[in-house]
């Protein structure tokens, strides 16, 4: 069933934004962030994906003329995964600095903005 | 022509880069004359693209693979925009010389890097590239905005600024890889045919919304808007000149362009729900302007309610007239952010309770910030008033709604502006529901010098050459001149109010307090509204 995947990947980001609203501790809500973007892979993945197709390299074992699974939505995977690296090494970085300076990771505890 | 549009992109990420290695052997003098050279020619490099595209798009493919590369696809509205990215971006960098007395080369390399996402997201011609230099624009702003990582509340906001945004990312990528299983391509020419080719399904409609949405929590539509307002609140303030004047708004760019080439089949579609997302964040952004003490939070909130009527123009498919708005807003709020960051250098505060009591008394500025209030509010012959009364031609609706935000908006800057600068009126009532304004800029100097001053008139002279300039001063109508003057006079109205009558608005204040609840500054209920924000767009898209 191809619609499975796509289900997924909704599932996925839904419950990763479930996770930031409910989230007690940054670091958790860092996290979730980060479930929230697995949903992307999921759905990428499966954009490409073919029943009997193989890996997109050809070479002897696999001639020209072979069905291959997608490798662009592979490619833009990877780039997904690097912009993932940096945002979560930012939010964590920034989880730290906000425990040094308020003392506390719990969201519900920061009331500094607001209005 | 065709090497312009790689170079333009390219100018200042290998500027950054140089300073980034050089950080520890350059003296300061170095790094502030090498990061406004680089970003004046790219200003330059952005200039001779608006002349080049006078007749036809500036097309340029990466390695020449035609069609199935990646392409950077310059028009005139791209290139007008990567003129005021790099413009401000230098009036920004010039404003730092003196404001900040010690600073690493990491910021003025973060702020290249800044100007290079957006760049990128300006000219670029595929849709999954427009999503990548999306990120790149966020992370260099999220770092720009925690920048004073010794201050809690400035790491807080670049928390919640990040979280929001990344979600409203993914969700795009969501769209595009939808679009992307449907069609096979990801040029935005190429995806436009293959959509329009087929009748408009369920499919077409999801994408629309994911990528929508994606686009509207960086143009912070209400209720995608939270983030916006806490990211000024507390981003150095030469950041926020770039914050307001053009992140903000190439999100709305973001939409015109998806809307006219990607999702021309569903248009109607997308008009109604600009329009309606523009009429609700217009509203919601005066309202909570003029109800504000802390001045960079107030003019935040101005660039939401701003940022809605762009929305409102964008549904009307006036992109021109909408264009010359932003360009002159840019201008004027840049200005107003910079006076801004003096008083806080100065003074240590931006809280307009605090200033009341202690005044500034500089004539000098205290005349330019009022100045600066009443062209937003749409004094003829400024650009705001231009763009405006060039909206208003599309409905009387549409007139009364631009001149009651544009007057509340300039009316509450206005206020602030005569309270701190001139000590008008009596001391105001303190408000217990809103942020106060006391922070700091790590390290300023707290002097006025002139490249300060010459920034801030730069960016209002930029604000009046729009609205003067010969290839649009001959749109100037006897009654858009009269309407603004009627804007300009309702804005001196709501000053004259707000400082002396402030009684006034007592009875509603239960209902304006439930508002500024609701602006709680919990990243989990931005998170919500996020969410609810996208099944509203997706109601509004399907009905």
């Amino acid at each position: 069933m191809a619609v499975f995947p796509y289900l997924i990947a909704g599932y996925l980001f839904v419950l990763g934004v479930y996770g930031v609203v409910r989230s007690r501790h940054l670091v958790q809500t860092v996290v979730c962030v980060a479930v929230s973007q697995s949903a992307t892979y999921v759905l990428l993945l499966s954009a490409g994906f073919q029943k009997v197709a193989t890996a997109p390299i050809f070479g002897q074992s696999t001639p020209v003329g072979t069905s291959v699974v997608d490798p662009v939505v592979q490619a833009l995977t990877l780039t997904d995964i690097v912009v993932s690296a940096t945002v979560t090494a930012l939010l964590l970085a920034l989880a730290i600095q906000i425990h040094r300076r308020h003392d506390t990771v719990d969201p519900d505890e920061l009331r500094s903005l607001r209005g | 022509m065709t090497s312009l549009p790689p170079l333009l992109i390219a100018v200042p990420l290998l500027a950054a880069c140089v300073l980034l290695a050089g950080s520890r052997l350059l003296p300061r003098l170095a790094v502030d004359l090498l990061s406004t050279l680089a970003a004046t020619i790219a200003l330059v490099i952005a200039g001779f693209l608006v002349v080049a595209t006078k007749d036809e798009r500036v097309v340029s493919w990466a390695g020449g693979w035609r069609r199935i590369g990646i392409a950077l696809s310059v028009d005139p509205t791209s290139a007008w925009l990567a003129c005021l990215i790099c413009f401000l971006g230098a009036c920004a960098l010039l404003y730092g010389w003196r404001y900040f007395e010690e600073v690493r080369a990491h910021y003025h390399a973060l702020l290249l890097l800044f100007l290079a996402g957006m760049l990128g997201f300006a000219i670029t011609g595929d849709l999954f590239d427009m999503f990548v230099f999306f990120e790149l624009m966020g992370a260099t702003a999220y770092a720009l905005t925690g920048f004073k990582v010794e201050e809690p509340e400035s790491v807080q906001g670049a928390f919640s600024f990040a979280v929001v945004n990344s979600l409203g990312g993914y969700l795009c990528l969501m769209g595009i890889g939808l679009l992307y299983a449907r069609t096979g391509a990801l040029n935005l020419v190429a995806l436009g045919e293959a959509v329009r080719g087929r009748p408009v399904d369920l499919l077409v409609i999801a994408a629309f919304v994911l990528v929508g949405c994606g686009w509207l929590v960086k143009a912070a539509a209400v209720p995608f808007h939270f983030w916006l307002v806490d990211a000024h609140a507390v981003a150095p303030t030469p950041v926020c000149v770039l914050f307001s004047g053009v992140m903000a708004p190439l999100g709305v760019y973001g939409l015109a362009r998806v809307e006219s080439t990607v999702f021309a089949s569903v248009q109607p579609m997308a008009q109604r729900v600009f329009l309606v997302l523009g009429i609700v964040t217009a509203i919601v952004g005066a309202i909570m302007c003029v109800t504000q003490r802390h001045l960079k939070r107030l003019l935040a909130y101005s660039t939401v309610a701003h940022i809605g009527i762009f929305l409102v123009g964008l549904s009307t498919l006036d992109i021109r007239s909408t264009g010359v708005y932003l360009l002159a807003h840019a201008g004027v709020k840049g200005a107003l952010f910079l006076l801004v960051g003096i008083l806080l250098a100065k003074h240590c505060s931006v809280d307009e309770i605090d200033l009341h009591r202690d005044a500034d008394r500089s004539v000098f500025r205290g005349i330019l910030f009022a100045i600066a209030a009443l062209a937003l509010a749409g004094l003829p012959p400024f650009g705001t008033a231009l763009g405006k009364s060039l909206l208003e031609d599309s409905g009387t609706g549409i007139a009364v709604l631009l001149i009651a935000v544009s007057a509340v908006t300039g009316g509450a800057v206005l206020r602030a502006g005569l309270r701190v600068h001139f000590g008008l009126g009596p001391p105001p009532e303190s408000e217990q529901e809103v942020s106060k304004g006391e922070e700091r800029d790590p390290e300023v100097t707290g002097r006025t010098h002139l490249t300060m001053v010459a920034a801030i008139l730069v960016l209002l002279g930029f604000g009046l050459a729009i609205g003067i300039l010969p290839s649009t001063a001959p749109e100037w109508t006897l009654h858009g001149v009269l309407l603004g003057l009627l804007s300009t006079a309702l804005a001196g109205a709501v000053a004259a109010m707000s400082i002396w009558k402030h009684h006034f608005g007592r009875r509603i204040r239960p209902a304006i307090n439930v508002l500024h609840r609701v602006h709680s500054g919990h990243v989990g209920d931005y998170a919500a509204w996020l969410m609810a924000g996208v099944a509203f767009v997706a109601l509004l898209a399907v009905f």
